[in-house]
Formats: structure tokens, C-alpha cells, sequence
């Protein structure tokens, strides 16, 4: 059962469109961006405030890739793996984050709730081949020494 | 800015505009595009702005009524030239000064934007030339620049650079001078045919929107730029978004749309910041809304932003996620301009064509005739990328080689490298090989080929690119994306997966390449939607083209570009090996074996390949063949 603040910061954002159908995906942005993930729970209540089944909630929030019912880290690392940043080497940046934060292509996200990787298929950046984001902050021609030098920093940032 | 309430208000305001950038002493135009914000542009800006706002007699907010500011500092669109980035651009000289750093700031400042002089470290050189002017630079002048023309010389951020660079008039003249027939008309005899890919003529889709009998229409832009190796789409909608949106509101008046939607992906942040702000600026100028320009014409726009599923920039995928469901195709007919968004006819195209329509508007359909070719006439938007030199976006006539984009804007391939094919259409398309370069490019030439253009990648490979890889790598993402409603796309997509993986794992057979053919065959014909028939097209294209490779590594265990990390053999040089024993405690799984003062040696039958012993020998003893 979740806190009773969900529910209220979930109204408030149902407050912003109207109760349709159509509103759904744009809700679902809204919730994960305030939490990182979207609360599976959310989703029944959503469904019925604007007047859908909750499995119709659940089969759209399941079917988008950017969705996420797991809890995700405060950094959210996306490695592209788009054509351009494979042929320019993107594996071994994506290896070496996942053997820094001891993390696998099981395990997204790490014990302490810091880090999240994942991969993307392209993040147009394919000029600054390999690329990542970072939240919502592009970081250009990658090799794994920066990935591992830029974790080293993220911590730090997030001890302060 | 002030609500414009008429044709004449527009124009005067143009040429106020115009005016006040033309005669501006000074403007340092610094790209703000995804690509050279990475590279640090936001700190460049900041410290531009703190540089010319010490300075008295220099203003950095742009004014109209308020005249006789030497400099304007403006954060554009993408320049185009990622590779050199971030990039800044010194007007009215057009200097062009690459990879700049914040600490480079002052400097540009007291040298050129005071004195006029140049610093020679921050022009671009190629070949021991030196390239001051943007324009002269090869990457720049190979290129013709008609849709992207002002990404990177505007400031995306204010609608009255749009309007000064003439943005709107060509809206105010469809409004006041043509009828809804006469716009279509336009479209249909310049030709225009769909950027996003099928090259479908986009006044034919008018044309037909316009006749259905329902009169409730939609006007949706296509900005899912969802091919990994493809961002023509993200730089318009970052550069110049009040161009794509006057072509927007163009199409709603010509097929009496009152209310559109721009799809755009979820991993273009700062596009959908721009768009969002292009559509409250224009709304608040009364270039959206109700009653556009005192005309009586209403149109509203709103912004749906995607979620991470490349089946979206399908048609009947894309409107159904507008509408709240999964992103999956539907069977078609009928088709989107019968029953699109919320089953109402709908002009579904794609950001780079309605980028073009205000030009056609403006300067006619020979006028767009002249450049390209018969067939597909215009310009192309790509994305250069890969083992090239030059990488970024470039906009070229259609009919051009790809040997003039790759080795004359591309400046090559990078570190010298042999060329060996280059993939154009994404997932959905296929390789270019030596033997190919001169053909030109053009929607139905490039078919004949049996490519497609696409919507504009263009991804450079090397000798050191396996070609079968690359076709593992396609066919995992087309698998990964599949939407799973139909059977030949999400069975026969995996299966394919499976054989490749088979293959450069070193466990291919013969037969598996008749199979690969076979189930080709079969997906093209069955799928359900476009991006399904097209998924085998990377396979189709390496297996004719490049069919010795998928040989070498079914027969001889080889991948001749030395890729594929099942195939490798790592072998210890006798020579070099000081029997030190470090790789043997290394190694995983046993596979080194030695004694004491005798070389060791590696059993291929237990190795995996992980190259710890690589990494733990002391002596680089171990190489890879």
C-alpha cells in the first residue's frame, strides 16, 4: 500500500489533463519523472480516474520501453548503442560501467539506489559517437576511462 | 511579443526584424544543439553573456524598438559540424571558430568581436589550408543548405529571429492569397515527396485528406526520429521550429484541419523544450490559435512525446499512441488519410517535410524543382556518421553520390581506413558498397539498388567493420522493437537473430544462409506493417553484397575484419613468453597450461575468449588473430 502523498501528488497531476484516454501517456511521463519509476500501484487509480480498465493502464505502461515499474537509480545512465556509437566502440563503455557499479544486463540498478544503466538504441548524437546520457544531459565521444572517471564523480557529487 | 493582427503587421515586423540583424555591428551565434551542448556551448554562452554585459554600449537582449546594439550573443540550433563542435559562428564576417572552450571566450571577444582579428588555433584546417569563413569550409560548401539554412545563423529560442528570417510569410501568403486547392495545388506540382522514408508525394496525401466527406481533420508531425544513426529531425526541431510549424499550420489550412499534434521521441529533451516554447511564442503572436493573422483561420497545436518504442514512427502506430494506446500497427486499408488519429483523415508527415512547404510556398514549385533530381526533386537532410571524417548533419541536392558525401563533405574516411560500405535507411535499409558510390541518390535510383533512403542515416563503415556483425546488430533491434502483433515479424525476426548469432559465434552452417534467404522472403511479404517488411533488408543487402564474409566465419571460423569476439584466437608468442605463469592462475577456465621455464600455451578447444590472460600478462606476450 502506498503513502497517501502518492495519491495527492498523483492527483495533482491528473489535474493538468483532461479525463480521457488520450491523457494516459502523458500521466505516465509525469509519475515516472516524479518518481523515477511509476508505482504499479498508481496504475489502477489512474485507470479510473480517467475512465479506463486498469488493464488497458497496465498494457500501455508495460508496452513502452522508457516505462519502468522497478525503481530506478538517482542517475539514470543510458549508453547508446545506436549504429554509429556501436561501430565506434559503445560495448566497452557499457562494460566497464556495469563492472564498476557491479551491475549486468540483469541487474540495471545498484544496491544503493545511485545508478541505473541501460542502453538505448539511438540518442541522435551519433555525431559524438559513443554517447551517453546521464539524466537528461548528453555526454559526447565516451571511452570506457571517462565512463569510469565520470561515475567517480557522480558519487562524489552525491556524497555532498 | 505583441499579438500580430494582420498581413501588413507581419510584414513590417520581417523587415524590422531583418533590418536589426543585418545592420547589428556584431552577433556571436553559438550552437546550443544537442551535440554541442555535450561539448560544454551552455558555459560558452554564459561567459559570452557576462563579456558583453560589461561592456556599456553592448546589449545582449534582442530589442527591436530599442536600436544601435553593437553585439548580439545568441544560442542557435545545430551548425551541422558536430565533430568540430562546439562551434561559434562570428557575424557579419561568418567566421567560424571549431571546438571552443570557455576559457577561449575572452579571447574571441577582445581579438575578433573588438578588433577583428583572427585566432588562428580555432579555424578550422584540413590539408595545411585555413578555413575562416564558415561558408568556404568543404564540409559547408559541398553542401546546399535550403531546409537547414537557418539552423545554427537563428536563435531557436526567439521567435522574432524566425520572423526576421522571413518564417510566417509564407503562412500570411497561403492565408491571403491562396485558397485551401491553390496550396495543394502548390505542393502537388512542386513534387514534394515524404522525407521520413516512403517518399510518398505529400500533396497527393493532402489532396486526398482534403476530399474525405468527414470535415473534423488532423494534422500530425512525425518527429519519432527512431533509426539508431539518424538526426535531421532532432536538429530542425532544436534549430528552426517555427519553420516545420509553419508548414504545419499550411497543411491545416489546406485540408481544413483545426488541431494538429507533434510526436516527438522522449530521448530528445531539449527538442521538446524548444517546440514548446516555438508554440507558446507563435500562440502568444497570434501565429496559432484562434483566428491566425486576423485570417478567421483557427489552428491549435499540441506535443505528445513518445516513450521509447521505435514501432511509433509507424503511421497507425504513432496515432494510436496519441491516443492514449499501445504503439501498434493496424492493418491497413483504411489508411491514415482515410481514418488516422481518433479514426479521422489526417496528414501524417514527417518533420523534414513540412520544414519544406513554407519554401515551396514562398518560391514556387520550379523553384524547388531546380534542385535534385526529376523524380525526386529538392534537397535531403542525412547524418553523417561512422568512420568519417567529418561527421555531422549536412543537407545535399538529391541525385547527389554518395562518393561526394562521403569523401568530399565527409573529408574521407577517418584515420585513413579503407571504405568498405556505407548503410543507408537505418534498420529499415541496407549497404552501399565500393561498387555503388557513383550511383546517385534518389528515392527510386536508391530502390533499384534495393535500398531505401530512409529518413537520412548514413553510417560510414571500415575495413574494420564486419559486415555480418553489423547485420546481427539490425536484426537485434529490429527483434527488440518488434511490437509483437504480428507472427512473421516477431518469430521470423528472432529466428534470424538466431542463425547470426550462430554465425559469428562460429557455429554457422552452410544451409543457414539459404534459411536466412528463405525467412527474408517470407517476413518481406507477410509482415503487417512497413517496418516489419523492411527488417530482413540489412541481411538481404550484406548476404549480396558481402556473402564471402558470412563464408568465412561458417567455413574457415573467420571474421576477416577481426570483430567478432567468438572468433578470435588468443596466442601466445613464444618469443615474448617468459613462463611467468600469470595468465594460467588468470584464466577462467584452465585453458593455459605451461611449466616451469618452457613457453605456455593457450587450448583453443577450452578457451572462452574473455581475454584476462591478455590483460594479466606482464610481458604482451599475448596477441589476438
Amino acid at each position: 500500500m502506498l503513502d497517501s502523498s502518492f495519491y495527492a501528488k498523483t492527483d495533482e497531476i491528473l489535474s493538468r489533463y483532461p479525463a480521457q484516454e488520450r491523457s494516459l501517456i502523458p500521466i505516465i511521463h509525469e509519475v515516472q519523472e516524479t518518481y523515477n519509476y511509476i508505482p504499479v500501484e498508481l496504475l489502477p487509480y489512474i485507470a479510473k480516474k480517467i475512465g479506463i480498465t486498469e488493464t488497458k493502464a497496465y498494457s500501455v505502461a508495460s508496452f513502452y520501453e522508457r516505462f519502468s515499474f522497478e525503481p530506478k537509480g538517482k542517475y539514470i545512465i543510458r549508453v547508446c548503442d545506436g549504429t554509429a556509437c556501436h561501430v565506434r566502440q559503445s560495448v566497452p563503455v557499457l562494460e566497464r560501467l556495469r563492472s564498476e557499479l557491479g551491475l549486468s544486463d540483469k541487474k540495471h540498478t545498484t544496491d544503493d539506489m545511485l545508478f541505473t544503466v541501460e542502453t538505448v538504441s539511438c540518442l541522435g548524437a551519433c555525431g559524438l559517437a559513443p554517447a551517453m546520457m546521464v539524466n537528461d544531459e548528453v555526454h559526447p565521444a565516451m571511452t570506457p576511462d571517462k565512463a569510469a572517471q565520470l561515475v567517480k564523480e557522480l558519487r562524489e557529487e552525491a556524497a555532498k | 511579443m505583441k499579438r500580430i493582427e494582420n498581413y501588413e503587421e507581419l510584414k513590417k515586423l520581417h523587415e524590422l526584424f531583418s533590418n536589426k540583424i543585418k545592420n547589428a555591428p556584431c552577433r556571436i551565434l553559438i550552437c546550443a544543439g544537442t551535440g554541442c551542448q555535450a561539448g560544454g556551448s551552455a558555459k560558452i554562452a554564459e561567459r559570452f553573456h557576462e563579456l558583453a554585459g560589461d561592456s556599456q554600449d553592448i546589449s545582449i537582449e534582442f530589442a527591436p524598438e530599442a536600436a544601435g546594439h553593437p553585439v548580439g550573443v545568441r544560442r542557435t540550433g545545430c551548425h551541422g559540424f558536430c565533430e568540430m563542435g562546439p562551434l561559434v559562428r562570428i557575424e557579419p564576417q561568418g567566421i567560424l571558430y571549431t571546438k571552443v572552450k570557455p576559457e577561449d571566450c575572452d579571447e574571441i571577444f577582445e581579438k575578433t568581436v573588438k578588433n577583428g582579428e583572427l585566432i588562428h588555433r580555432l579555424i578550422y584546417k584540413m590539408d595545411g589550408t585555413e578555413y575562416v569563413k564558415q561558408e568556404e569550409i568543404p564540409f559547408y560548401a559541398g553542401q546546399t543548405r535550403v531546409v537547414l539554412k537557418n539552423c545554427g545563423h537563428i536563435d531557436a529560442e526567439h521567435i522574432e529571429e524566425a520572423i526576421a528570417s522571413g518564417t510566417y510569410l509564407a503562412l500570411a501568403q497561403s492565408l491571403f492569397e491562396m485558397s485551401p486547392d491553390d496550396v495543394i495545388q502548390k505542393i502537388l506540382d512542386s513534387n514534394l515527396r515524404g522525407r521520413g522514408g516512403g517518399g510518398f508525394p505529400a500533396g497527393k496525401k493532402w489532396q486526398q485528406v482534403a476530399r474525405q466527406p468527414e470535415k473534423v481533420r488532423y494534422v500530425v508531425c512525425n518527429g519519432d526520429e527512431g533509426d539508431p544513426g539518424a538526426f535531421m529531425d532532432r536538429s530542425i526541431m532544436e534549430g528552426d521550429p517555427h519553420k516545420m510549424i509553419e508548414g504545419m499550420i499550411i497543411a491545416a489550412y489546406a485540408v481544413g484541419a483545426h488541431e494538429g499534434y507533434i510526436y516527438v521521441r522522449a530521448e530528445y529533451p531539449l527538442a521538446v523544450k524548444r517546440l514548446m516554447l516555438a508554440i507558446e511564442q507563435a500562440t502568444e503572436a497570434g501565429l496559432l490559435g484562434e483566428n491566425i493573422l486576423g485570417s478567421g483561420f483557427n489552428f491549435t497545436l499540441h506535443i505528445n512525446r513518445g516513450a521509447g518504442a521505435f514501432v511509433c514512427g509507424e503511421g497507425s502506430a504513432l496515432t494510436a499512441s496519441i491516443e492514449g494506446k499501445r504503439g501498434m500497427p493496424r492493418v491497413k486499408p483504411p489508411r491514415t488519410v482515410e481514418q488516422g488519429l481518433f479514426e479521422k483523415p489526417t496528414v501524417l508527415n514527417n518533420v523534414e517535410t513540412f520544414a519544406n512547404v513554407p519554401m515551396i510556398i514562398k518560391n514556387g514549385a520550379d523553384w524547388f524543382k531546380g534542385f535534385g533530381t526529376a523524380g525526386s526533386p529538392g534537397t535531403k537532410a542525412f547524418a553523417l556518421t561512422g568512420s568519417v571524417k567529418n561527421t555531422g548533419l549536412i543537407e545535399v541536392p538529391f541525385g547527389i553520390t554518395p562518393r561526394e558525401i562521403i569523401f568530399k563533405i565527409g573529408g574521407g574516411i577517418r584515420n585513413d581506413k579503407k571504405f568498405k560500405a556505407v548503410q543507408i535507411g537505418g534498420p529499415s535499409g541496407g549497404c552501399l558498397t565500393e561498387s555503388q558510390l557513383d550511383e546517385p541518390l534518389d528515392f527510386d535510383n536508391v530502390k533499384k539498388l534495393g535500398v531505401i533512403v530512409g529518413s537520412g542515416g548514413l553510417v560510414v563503415m571500415d575495413e574494420n567493420t564486419c559486415m555480418v556483425e553489423v547485420a546481427r546488430f539490425f536484426m537485434e533491434f529490429t527483434h527488440r522493437e518488434s511490437c509483437g502483433k504480428c507472427v512473421p515479424c516477431r518469430e521470423g525476426t528472432l529466428r534470424m537473430l538466431e542463425i547470426l548469432e550462430r554465425i559469428v559465434a562460429g557455429q554457422g552452417e552452410m544451409a543457414d544462409l539459404d534459411k536466412l534467404e528463405t525467412l527474408s522472403d517470407l517476413i518481406i511479404n507477410t509482415a503487417l506493417c512497413g517496418l516489419g517488411k523492411s527488417a530482413p533488408l540489412p541481411v538481404v543487402s550484406t548476404l549480396r553484397s558481402f556473402r564471402d564474409e558470412y563464408v568465412a566465419h561458417i567455413q574457415d571460423k573467420k571474421c576477416p575484419a577481426h570483430v567478432c569476439q567468438k572468433l578470435k584466437q588468443y596466442i601466445i608468442d613464444k618469443t615474448k613468453c617468459k613462463a611467468c605463469s600469470k595468465c594460467a592462475r588468470g584464466c577462467p577456465v584452465q585453458a593455459i597450461h605451461g611449466a616451469p621455464k618452457t613457453p605456455y600455451e593457450i587450448d583453443q578447444s577450452k578457451c572462452i575468449k574473455c581475454g584476462a590472460c591478455m590483460s594479466a600478462c606482464p610481458f604482451k606476450a599475448i596477441y589476438v588473430e
